[in-house]
């Protein structure tokens, strides 16, 4: 049961996400900020024809706020025919691992736990399998 | 019409394509209840389709399918072999039929009646003979002249063409960096135009005018009332909204129903309306707006009604809800059982709107778009039926604006008026905490776009956009800078974006920046303002009723630099033209301008720099220039506060933001103008000249004469006799019934009591001649 995931690194950390999820990787030079929208929504920028819609990767995991400045690496996504940009500071690679996602068995801190499906295995590294439509829902709407 | 039944008949087979494999399940298993409600809800589609489009032989098809399908929905009949076999003759001869019209067959109508007997008893139809002219159609199909096509395909197109404005943005900025010459500019013109006409054809593939489908409202309600000799008035509101084409198709069947039902169990007949205190035709109101992300369709009728209580007593014998439950519900959610599949509220069955069924089916396929069905309604008052449509993507009429340094659109519909904050007409002033918007008398709530969008610091407000949201109160928004109109291809945000309540939604401009769209009701509402500017604006109302009336002045610096004022309403428009086509000719400034020669008038004889910006002001008969410096501002004013009786070009002079300014009288610039400007063709007065042959009076007389503004004719010429004025030489022509001015060639006059002028008496030749052609005029 080979299944294939983009490997990124979020707030310092690499993370694994389902390839099923990600439409591509750009590189974004200006996000228009959205006044009043939930703090881990960056902004929207444009993807050629289409809005995107720019997620703090950072801020959804309440790990504070991404500087929107320079060149911006977004992973992109469509979640109910919307399209967004995860903002991540490095991609790696995408990579075939075999062997299903284990639960977590350690407490995650900050809000990794809301976002993560569990761990999968690469190379003897233990990586943690991010849940893109979780990150997009953020933290505010967990709360309410 | 004929669209329509195209569109039909495309309809009806895509429809049985993909019934098909459900028929071929029914029959297999006749208790399938699935089964049998889709089947149901094409017999159901058809019969409503044909009803309008004036097709009874199908019409008849179908509701004896629909018949009794609806016994066998009821339990009152099973649904044996022999029934199903029926249903199934009727569903295929609805294709066959709907071939034969595409086609223009005919077909005998007597299998119909043999079909349809054999529905209404249930028993096997003998094997139709399978007419020629259906297989032959497959061969004559090809007359459509429309495509359908699959959404995704659009959308494609759409993608590219977008995509291909922005590189074509990004090639004119590359071809200004590197500095591109005449030949390049010439090709990439034609490129940019091509390219921007695509993409307005492209949209348009998907947009629709709901016109489209209101058009055929009033034909609709005229045919059901007739057929229901009731009398019922339809008003049509909102056409021109724009919807995708996908949901236009959506809410066809929908909105038709509503309509059906409205006058089939709504509208009562005229006694009984007359009885119950009602006008004796009832009134139905189609009207669609958009609202924030959703364009809302209503219609509202003001019949009878649905009473919530009776709908529930039926709803509890039907079995839909449990008597505890019912009893726990609110009206509307009362009122909402009659979406519920099998409930009707009918007294009897009618071909019109048959047993209520078709709510089940409107909610259907308007929660298939994403969108949500709401009924409100008062016995005996009416009922208003709103569909909730959401804007998947919509072209709208857009005001660009700035605040805090970014751009938003606001929808043009919400628009009541821009001002900018100057002075005394346009205050605004801070009311405890919040700001309020003094708009010519009127106080309605402002709000700073900045500061609402988290701007720092203290409210600024330059340029007022009044905003009236669909069904909300009037407020103003401050923005800074004021961009542009522009039809703008919105498209719904993401959810997060549109939690913030205060956004319709997002477009793409040539900039390739997302732009927002305001969503002016969710401002008012996330300020907090709603259902305050009620109560303020009736009390402005009253305040602004007692008020002298105020009119649109325009507020200019002339060419002396003193401030002068105008009224808008004579100002026809404001040019700037080239200096050198005012001139000085014949005694006064004159202006070459549009290939006429119009008086200008200016408060200085020397002209700086090489245009010229004049007001172009209109009489009604011939048009006067008057140069300006610069236009300051257009105020609303009411009448001079000091006026000037004596006349001159000032008729007053008004108080604006403290300054005195002068009020110019048009009566007066007119009149200035008017001495010796030539009047247009045959309103000329005509001046006959008596002596033909007077050498003087062709070469002087004459072209002094046509100077003043008369057409000069000799007696040889055939409208002689319709002249105005005749001008002789003294002497000459003894009795003449038309009013003569007789000329001597001496300066003295030969008595006290003689009527002539002489000859080189310029004014007083013309004075005649007026005085003559006037009374002439007066008989």
């Amino acid at each position: 049961m080979n299944q294939l995931y983009l490997l990124v690194e979020i707030a310092g950390q690499r993370v694994a996400l389902p390839a099923e999820h990600v439409e591509s990787v750009v590189e974004l030079e200006t996000v228009t900020p959205v006044p009043l929208v939930a703090r881990h929504i960056a902004g929207l920028a444009a993807l050629r024809s289409r809005v995107l819609t720019i997620v703090d990767s950072l801020a959804a995991l309440e790990l504070g706020r991404s500087a929107l400045d320079g060149v911006l690496t977004a992973v992109i996504v469509t979640v109910e025919s919307h399209l967004y940009g995860l903002l991540v500071e490095k991609v790696e690679d995408v990579v075939e691992i075999a062997g299903g996602v284990d639960p977590v068995r350690a407490p995650l801190g900050s809000a990794w736990g809301r976002v993560s499906q569990g761990i999968v295995d690469h190379d003897g590294d233990a990586l943690l399998v991010i849940d893109p439509p979780l990150l997009i829902v953020g933290p505010g709407a967990i709360a309410a | 019409m004929d669209d329509l039944l195209q569109e039909f008949i495309a309809e009806t087979r895509e429809m049985l394509a993909a019934i098909s494999g459900e028929i071929v399940a029914w029959e297999a298993d006749p208790s399938d209840r699935a089964r049998l409600d889709s089947i149901f809800r094409f017999v159901h589609t058809v019969k409503g389709s044909c009803g309008f489009l004036d097709l009874p032989r199908l019409e008849r098809l179908s509701h004896s399918a629909e018949d009794a399908l609806a016994e066998v929905r009821a339990g009152t009949r099973s649904p044996d072999g022999a029934l199903v076999s029926a249903v199934l003759a009727i569903v295929d001869r609805i294709g066959e039929l709907a071939e034969a019209i595409e086609s223009g067959e005919a077909l005998p109508e007597d299998e119909d009646r043999r079909l349809i007997a054999a529905v209404a008893q249930g028993t096997v139809p003998e094997a139709a003979p399978v007419p020629v002219a259906v297989q032959t159609t497959s061969a004559t199909r090809g007359v459509a002249r429309t495509i359908r096509l699959p959404i995704d395909l659009l959308d494609r197109m759409m993608g590219g063409v977008s995509d291909m404005v922005l590189a074509r943005n990004e090639l004119s900025r590359k071809l200004r960096e590197a500095g591109y010459h005449g030949a390049v500019e010439a090709a990439f013109e034609r490129l940019s135009a091509s390219v921007a006409e695509m993409r307005d054809a492209i949209t348009r593939t998907r947009m629709q005018r709901i016109d489209n489908i209101f058009s055929m409202l009033p034909r609709l309600v005229r045919d059901l009332s007739a057929e229901l000799d009731k009398l019922v008035m339809l008003d049509i509101d909102g056409g021109d909204v724009e919807l995708d084409r996908e949901m236009i198709e959506m809410i066809r069947d929908p909105l038709t129903h509503a309509l059906r039902n409205a006058i089939d169990h709504g509208i009562e007949p005229a006694d009984q309306r007359r009885a119950a205190g009602k006008s004796a035709a009832g009134r139905i109101a189609v009207s669609a707006r958009q609202a924030g992300n959703q364009i809302l369709i209503e219609i509202v009728d003001d019949g009878r009604g649905i009473d919530a209580d009776r709908v529930v007593a039926k709803a509890i014998a039907a079995g839909i809800v449990s008597r505890d439950r019912a009893e726990a519900m609110g009206w509307a959610q009362k009122l909402a059982l009659i979406f519920e599949p099998g409930l009707s509220t009918a007294e009897s069955v009618t071909a019109i709107s048959g047993r209520g069924v078709g709510m089940d089916v409107v909610r259907a396929n308007i929660e298939k778009i994403g969108g949500v069905v709401d009924v409100d309604s008062r016995p005996g008052q009416g009922l208003r039926m709103t569909f909730r449509v959401p804007l998947t993507l919509t072209i709208i009429p857009a005001l660009t604006v700035s605040a805090a340094g970014q751009q938003f659109a606001i929808p043009r519909p919400a628009i009541e008026e821009i001002v900018r904050v100057a002075g005394e007409s346009v205050r605004v002033e801070p009311l405890g905490g919040g700001h309020v918007a003094s708009v010519r008398g009127e106080r309605i709530p402002a709000i700073d776009l900045g500061g609402l969008l988290g701007r720092g610091g203290t409210a600024q407000f330059a340029i007022l956009v009044v905003l009236r949201p669909a069904g909300g109160d009037r407020f103003a928004l401050g923005v800074d800078t004021v961009h542009d109109h522009e039809e703008l291809v919105v498209k719904p945000a993401a959810p997060a974006v549109m939690a913030t309540g205060i956004y319709a939604g997002t477009t793409l401009p040539d900039n390739g920046r997302p732009m927002r769209l305001l969503d002016p009701g969710g401002i008012a509402a996330h300020a907090g303002i709603e259902g305050i500017g009620r109560r303020r604006e009736t009390h402005a109302d009253a305040a602004a009723s007692a008020a002298t009336p105020s009119v649109p002045t325009l507020l200019f610096r002339d060419l002396d630099g003193v401030e002068r004022a105008i009224r808008l309403a004579v100002v026809e428009r404001i040019e700037d033209v080239p200096v050198d086509t005012a001139r000085f000719t014949a005694g006064r400034l004159r202006l070459a301008h549009d290939d006429r020669i119009i008086p200008l008038l200016a408060r200085t004889d020397r002209f700086d720099g090489p245009r010229l910006r004049i007001l172009r002001m209109n009489d009604g008969h011939g048009s006067i220039a008057y140069a300006i410096d610069e236009v300051i501002d257009i105020v609303e004013i009411g009448v001079a506060d000091v006026s000037i009786a004596a006349s001159g070009p000032i008729a007053g002079v008004v108080l604006i933001d403290g300054r005195q300014v002068e009020l110019l009288d048009p009566f007066s610039l007119f009149a200035e103008a008017a001495d010796g400007a030539p009047r247009a063709g045959s309103d000329q007065p005509l001046c006959l000249f008596a002596s033909a042959d007077n050498g003087w009076a062709r070469q002087i007389l004459a072209p002094m004469v046509e100077a003043a503004g008369y057409r000069v004719v000799f007696p040889d010429a055939g409208e002689a006799a319709r002249a105005d004025v005749v001008l002789a030489m003294n002497g000459d022509l003894a009795d003449c019934t038309l009013p003569v001015v007789r000329l001597r060639e001496r300066p003295e006059p030969a008595g006290e009591s003689d009527p002539t002028i002489y000859r080189y008496d310029r004014d007083g030749l013309l004075r005649a001649l007026r005085s003559s052609t006037l009374r002439e005029h007066r008989r």
